[in-house]
């Protein structure tokens, strides 16, 4: 008999199935008008003049430049260098530099065919060697937008004393989030001069913060509220704050309602993407395997302004090492700009380009020692007690070697090595057959002090009709925030989940829990939501004695409980565990509070004739500390691993001249049904105590593994090591070609 | 003026004949269930059944479907009640963010009630139009396959379902 998996059904998921939730494009939209966007069309460029054609009836329509803003230009984020119009000059191409509202919607784009941009084009830079060459200055002074360094021991010294050094360079490219909504906002002025915008998005008080600095207006005057939302994945952390910025531009302009929906190709070209990488690594090891010293190098393309790039290269940097003991490390990461659009958050956030490289780096290593990269792995792997480069002792929670030993027997690792072995020397067969396997680390919640310097809060709100709110600014959008919240909460207070709801993510309801990012949902915000219950629950049994059992006597507790009050409120806030020290300066420290293990093995074919990649099974196991809800888990697992499954077999954007040159689902290919295959999740459970239940972050962690481990199972059933993302049949081909010692296979 | 059957009652378009029939069904009928996600016919978002037949509703001009039968999303279940497809789909965790899920739950409408079968190969074949980036697509093959299984016990009809069962159990690994 199948076994039931417990957990919360989906609170929202009867709505998403019948087809009424309202996504932003669903919402009610009287008297309103399209917004829409025109783009620069030139990489790097002074901006000579904009001309409107005489000819069109311009007074049917709303436009909007850079003039109109009545605050700062600028979409504030970290650093405030990215205008929300361009104006003068444009950084990148398909910058929005003009705005356009209409009534009909295939009208405002017929309006932007009638708008011309006159440039005087600029030299651009378009790789990140040249952006690091810096010949030519596009962001002073020397297109570095970000360096980190991590120094751990004597690195010179101890490769200088090592049995082998092993040298490799690595590569990952654009990954685009193709979250299946594209992005879009609505906005509009209230009587009383409040903006409010509602539409797609991970995290309000970001798109907040943006709009009070653009239009000049008190927090107080600026609402936000998310409308549910089709997939983030890290691409609706920062945008929305410009297309709700525009939105509101127009919207004041015309003193009415705007929607911007963006197509599909819009979407692509525009928007934000995975930022690409270069990573080099030097180490040094024993006779035996055991690790030395890591000298690693990253380097990752910003694009024309910094969004969240300098975090990106901090998380990229601290998962550089991958999860391994090693007592001398270096690593030196640098963050440069070019003049293309700008890079920001996916899933994963940095660490899936360096964890390629460290994990892929140990099937050079082994090559290189003769010895299986299995057991290289076992010599290395983290273990509680061991100590990161940046000096963080792992005090608990390490489950590392649990979830690498779990796919290995799952996944029949060996077993099918040796199958394979026989399988690929006979040329009867149609395909090659290969299994890799990969160990992968995940820092939860915010790099280093920046829970700290968030301070996040949550409330929970016991009402008169004696209902349990939970109000978070943590968003729903798709991984089952709501569901996981609402399970915690109830399971907290010892109330049927029934009578728990989740506020939606409205600024004007809500306190600041900090943005939907980081993995830190569940393990940050839902401890504050298990703390706030503990306080609920403590306030209603001093009063009742015991907790009420049903409904009837929950509304008359209630009442007594809030007296006047239309319901009795209850306030955390986060306060930063007194042990985990972290120090920003030196790169020395706790870098997070906590880490989540997963291992995938990949088991594949590739066609002998075509080259094409065929994955038959992916085995993935994860350590999330405790899982709140097994099928919440299962399902982040599943996703993560599939778009990992993309990134390192399919999703090849193509860039000319700066601008990705495949902005459409038609060209640009992510797994379909056909694609992916049977996923098998394990958890292991390794309990954090200061995770709510004792759960730890899950959302990143699976997008971090399969890829290293896709390019091992290519390189063990081909010979072929493959070092540069996606792995494409022509590019095997290519492989073949150069290597004449493979000719013959 | 176009004339066409949705959701079994007769609806009379005005607009433009070549109207793309998920703008007539969103904006002319404000049946907002059906999603618009690439407008190219790649993501299967828009997905809708013209004559029982799964169709991108973005590709098709509306005169296409004059006098046909349309069916969506809300055709399905009811407003307290969810369709077994549905019910299964959300038991099984086959819908995350929820804007690929109408569509998806579309086409799988059809092949459940056109008689497909329960392996999880002839199903993912059967959804491969249609894109979802958030669940990785098993615990749809598994909501879809279950649902099949279901029907198949109630038509009585043992045989090929309980072999079926046994292979969706061993490639998703469910019995552990």
């Amino acid at each position: 008999m199948k076994k039931k998996r417990s957990g919360v059904l989906r609170p929202e998921g009867p709505d998403k199935l019948r087809g009424l939730a309202r996504y932003v494009d669903d919402l009610p939209f009287p008297g309103g008008l399209h917004g829409a966007t025109l783009r620069s069309t030139v990489p790097r460029g002074r901006i000579r003049a904009i001309r409107f054609d005489p000819d069109f009836p311009w007074d049917e329509c709303v436009t909007a430049t850079a003039a109109d803003i009545p605050g700062q230009n600028c979409v504030a984020l970290i650093e405030e260098d990215q205008p929300l119009l361009a104006d003068g000059e444009v950084r990148h191409a398909m910058e929005p530099i003009v705005l356009v509202a209409h009534a009909e919607r295939h009208r405002v784009y017929e309006a932007l065919g009638h708008i011309h941009v006159e440039y005087e084009p600029l030299e651009p830079v378009l790789s990140m060697e040249d952006a690091l060459e810096a010949k030519v200055p596009v962001r002073a002074p020397d297109n570095v937008i970000k360096r980190i360094s991590i120094d751990k021991g004597d690195v010179d010294g101890a490769l200088a004393g090592a049995d082998v050094v092993v040298e490799g360079e690595y590569r990952v490219p654009h990954q685009e989030q193709a979250y299946i909504e594209n992005q879009g906002m609505t906005a509009r002025f209230e009587e009383d001069g409040t903006l409010l915008v509602e539409g797609s998005l991970q995290c309000p008080y970001y798109v907040q913060k943006a709009l009070v600095r653009a239009f000049a207006l008190p927090k107080e005057k600026v609402r936000v509220v998310q409308a549910t939302t089709g997939g983030g994945f890290g691409g609706k952390e920062e945008y929305p704050s410009m297309v709700a910025g525009h939105a509101a531009l127009l919207a004041r302009k015309a003193g009415r309602p705007v929607k911007i929906v963006y197509d599909r190709t819009e979407d692509m070209v525009a928007t934000t993407k995975r930022h690409p990488a270069r990573v080099r690594h030097r180490t040094g090891l024993t006779r035996e395997g055991k690790l030395v010293a890591q000298d690693i190098d990253v380097l990752m393309d910003g694009g024309a302004y910094a969004t969240l790039s300098p975090v990106v290269l901090s998380r990229g940097a601290l998962h550089a090492t991958g999860p391994y003991e090693c007592p001398n490390v270096r690593v030196r990461a640098c963050m440069v700009a070019t003049n293309t659009p700008p890079n920001g958050a996916f899933r994963g956030f940095g660490a899936p380009q360096t964890l390629f490289a460290a994990e892929l780096h140990w099937e050079r290593i082994a090559g290189a020692l003769k010895k299986d990269a299995l057991r290289l792995r076992r010599l290395n792997l983290v273990r509680e007690g061991s100590e990161t480069a940046t000096g963080q002792v792992l005090h608990e929670s390490v489950g590392a070697r649990d979830v690498l030993e779990a796919v290995v027997r799952r996944g029949r690792y060996s077993e099918k090595k040796r199958e394979y072995a026989r399988w690929n020397r006979s040329r009867r067969h149609p395909s090659w057959r290969g299994i890799g396997v990969s160990v992968c680390h995940h820092g939860a919640g915010f790099t280093g002090s920046g829970e700290a310097f968030l301070a996040s809060r949550v409330a929970l709100a016991l009402t008169r009709k004696g209902e349990i709110r939970v109000l978070t600014s943590s968003t729903e959008i798709g991984q089952g925030t709501i569901a996981a919240f609402t399970g915690l909460a109830a399971r907290t207070l010892g109330v049927p989940e029934e009578w728990v709801t989740i506020e939606r993510a409205d600024t004007g309801l809500v306190p600041d829990s900090g943005p939907t990012v980081a993995s830190r949902t569940c393990m940050i915000v839902g401890g504050l939501v298990e703390r706030a219950a503990q306080r609920l629950r403590e306030r209603i049994l001093e009063s009742t004695g015991r907790m009420p059992s049903t409904r009837a006597e929950m509304v008359r507790e209630a009442r007594r409980l809030c007296g006047r009050e239309p319901a009795l409120r209850v306030e955390e806030q986060y306060t930063h565990p007194p042990e985990i020290r972290w120090d920003e300066e030196t790169y020395r420290g706790d870098a997070y509070p906590v880490y989540g293990y997963g291992a995938t093995v990949v088991d594949l074919e590739v066609d002998r004739t075509t080259f094409e990649v065929r994955v038959r099974r992916l085995t993935t196991a994860v350590d999330v500390g405790r899982a709140l809800s097994p099928r919440l888990v299962e399902g982040q697992v599943m996703g993560g691993v599939t778009q990992a499954l993309g990134y390192a077999l399919l999703e090849n954007a193509d860039y000319h001249d700066g601008v990705m040159q495949n902005p459409q689902l038609t060209n640009y290919l992510i797994p379909t049904a056909l694609d992916t295959p049977p996923l098998d999740v394990m958890i292991v459970q390794r309990p954090y105590s200061r995770g709510p239940l004792g759960a730890k972050g899950v959302g990143e962690l699976p997008m971090d593994i399969p890829a290293p481990a896709v390019a091992a199972a290519v390189h063990d059933a081909t010979g072929l090591l493959l070092t540069e993302l996606p792995i494409l049949p022509e590019r095997i081909l290519e492989a073949f070609s150069s290597d004449p010692a493979h000719r013959q296979r | 003026m176009t004339r066409l059957t949705v959701n079994g009652r007769v609806r009379v378009f005005r607009g433009h004949p070549f109207t793309r029939l998920v703008d007539v069904l969103r904006e002319g009928f404000g049946l907002t269930g059906t999603k618009e996600g690439c407008g190219e016919g790649e993501c299967g978002a828009c997905t809708v059944l013209v004559d029982g037949q799964p169709v991108m509703s973005c590709l098709v001009p509306v005169c296409q479907v004059e006098g046909r039968r349309v069916e969506t999303i809300e055709s399905l279940g009811g407003l307290e009640r969810l369709d077994p497809l549905q019910k299964a789909l959300l038991e099984e965790g086959g819908a995350q963010c929820g804007i690929c899920t109408p569509g998806m739950v579309m086409t799988a409408h059809a092949w459940v009630r056109r008689g497909g079968s329960s392996r999880p190969a002839a199903i993912r074949e059967a959804l491969a139009g249609n894109l979802c980036r958030c669940t990785g697509y098993q615990h749809i093959v598994d909501a879809v396959a279950r649902v099949v299984r279901e029907r198949d016990r109630r038509r009585g009809d043992a045989k090929r379902p309980s072999r079926a069962t046994s292979r969706t159990a061993r490639r998703t690994g469910r019995h552990r």
